[in-house]
């Protein structure tokens, strides 16, 4: 039962953090926006006409996956700057068990994504991105899939990481590139096998398609795997991440 | 209440160990200072003393809990404030202290401050009063003065009502009216919970107060014992004496059983109250007298150089 009020209090935790720094609130939601709303827009009036689908949807149902994958992604990956400064120092003492830190942390970060996922589906009611209430109430569990999954990425990538300045170094070459071989502004059907081969392992790509599969479902064929494939490659890849990172948390944690 | 058997810690790709060997005990109740330089290993010791990093070798137990095996006992009966402010800038005075409420299992979570039981509010009313901050329960962290989070991390700590209460350096950045006012407390604190009290600093007066002073530098104990005893090992108070004629003089202090080393100048070793009197006695005509007094911030100052020359 303890553990359970732990996880909820850390969840909490994050959530009134976001809540309460508005700094963080504009940047979280301006970088996708400036996606959608620039890039999606004007690939759309350049190019849409040419590829015979709607460029601006694209770039949309992309950014909405990459920003809640991120998010939460990211934000797991902050317990170690936390750990360096505040509160989780408090958190790394206390008697609860490390599995509770790490579901705590990827509740609270999902929750944090949240939001984040409604602002971006008004923007795209803004733009003009057609949208059924049927669509939006299944967008929903997909969004939770998605930042669920993110948040077991964050974990692997965390059990490898020793501070916060690593975490730095190794954004650019861990999240950058997967923009591009998730095929969140690009196709990705007909790249060349070096470059296929990268994007079938990046995990963020299966969130994109996930999303793809319930925006364009009974629509145009632009996702690449239907929805059960790609829940089924979700399904395994969030058991190994969450399995491995957590294991490897744990232990790094003590053996410094 | 604690106890350590050759406790030793080397960190990854590091040369020498961080903590070397150590070993004492320390009793329930005790006011005990672990007293160092900068990187002796004071914090390292207190990390692997609250579970958050594993020993290479050696045990360690407190209240007869394996700290590595049995960490999770250990961990609800420690109390750690912690060398750097351990709060969080983004919740309020009492937020901080209910999260940690409830991830000790004290209390059921609940998402508002009304919303926890009355236990709850009496006992954070109760500490914040003692501490003095009652009134600012509800603001912002980031409102508060640096005496004040300290304040408030004690009044955190002591929720749980530990055993055993670490403080790792937990005057430091403060100025000295905070400081004052921090010590008052916790001997308050002390006094009316029976607490037993683990310090590390590196400030020589904060330890004077303390029942067990342990000087540790580069991971290896220099000396430990009550304050008094400390002084008496560390403090070296002689008289510094020659003479032309240093026969003559080595004979006399013979014979004045004079207790004394050197084969000239000669370091008498007497007390400063008899100094007047052994000089006195002297009758060889002197060449050098010099008296040699350190504080025991002066001894404490020349034993950490010494072993780190």
């Amino acid at each position: 039962m303890s553990e359970v009020a732990a996880v909820l209090t850390l969840a909490h935790r994050d959530l009134i953090k976001l809540l309460r720094d508005r700094a963080r609130i504009v940047s979280d939601f301006a970088f996708p926006l400036i996606f959608i709303g620039i890039l999606g827009t004007s690939l759309q009036s350049g190019f849409g006409s040419t590829t015979g689908i709607n460029l601006l949807h694209f770039v949309f149902t992309g950014v909405l996956a990459q920003t809640i994958w991120q998010s939460t992604a990211l934000g797991v990956i902050s317990l170690l700057m936390d750990r360096e400064q505040d509160f989780s120092q408090e958190i790394f003492v206390s008697p609860i068990s490390r599995y509770s830190i790490i579901f705590g942390k990827i509740l609270g970060e999902s929750l944090v994504a949240f939001p984040q996922f409604i602002a971006i589906l008004a923007f795209g009611l803004i733009l003009g991105v057609p949208f059924t209430l049927e669509k939006i109430v299944a967008l929903i569990p997909a969004a939770l899939i998605i930042a669920v999954y993110g948040g077991a990425f964050g974990v692997l990538v965390l059990s490898r990481l020793e501070n916060q300045r690593q975490a730095n170094q190794i954004f650019p070459f861990v999240m950058l590139p997967q923009f591009f071989l998730a095929g969140i502004f690009n196709p990705i059907q007909n790249l060349p096998w070096f470059l296929d081969i990268l994007s079938k392992i990046a995990p963020m790509r299966y969130a994109v398609d996930l999303m793809r599969d319930v925006y364009y479902a009974g629509g145009p064929n632009v996702p690449i795997f239907d929805l059960p494939t790609n829940l089924a490659i979700i399904g395994v890849e969030f058991l190994v991440f969450i399995v491995v990172g957590t294991a490897g948390f744990v232990r790094a944690e003590r053996n410094r | 209440m604690i106890h350590l058997d050759g406790l030793t810690k080397r960190y990854k790709k590091a040369d020498r160990n961080a903590v070397d060997g150590i070993s004492f005990d320390v009793r329930a109740g005790e006011f005990f200072a672990l007293l160092g330089p900068n990187g002796a290993g004071k914090t390292t010791m207190i990390s692997i003393l609250t579970t958050t990093l594993s020993p290479t070798s050696g045990t360690a137990s407190i209240d007869g809990h394996d700290i590595v095996r049995e960490a999770s006992a250990v961990r609800r009966i420690v109390g750690i404030i912690f060398q750097r402010p351990s709060l969080d800038m983004n919740l309020t005075a009492e937020e901080n202290v209910r999260f940690h409420a409830i991830l000790y299992g004290l209390y059921p979570y609940a998402p508002t401050y009304g919303l926890m039981p009355a236990a709850y509010r009496e006992q954070v009313q109760g500490l914040a009063s003692l501490l003095g901050i009652a009134a600012e329960l509800q603001k912002p962290m980031r409102t508060f003065s640096g005496g004040m989070r300290r304040k408030l991390e004690i009044v955190r700590s002591l929720m749980h009502r530990p055993k055993v209460l670490f403080l790792d350096e937990p005057t430091a950045g403060l100025d000295v009216p905070s400081r004052r006012t921090l010590w008052e407390y916790l001997t308050t604190i002390r006094r009316e919970s029976g607490t037993t009290v683990f310090l590390t600093t590196h400030y020589l007066e904060e330890a004077e107060e303390a029942d067990t002073i342990c000087i540790i530098d580069q991971g290896k104990v220099v000396s430990f014992g009550t304050p008094d005893r400390i002084k008496s090992d560390l403090v070296q108070e002689y008289v510094l004496v020659d003479a032309e004629d240093r026969g003559r003089l080595r004979e006399e202090l013979a014979r004045l059983e004079l207790r004394s080393d050197g084969g000239g100048p000669f370091r008498v070793h007497v007390d400063s109250r008899h100094t007047h009197a052994a000089l006195k006695a002297i009758d060889t005509p002197l060449t050098i007298v010099r008296t040699h007094m350190p504080s025991l911030e002066d001894a404490y100052l020349e034993i950490v150089g010494k072993v780190s020359e």
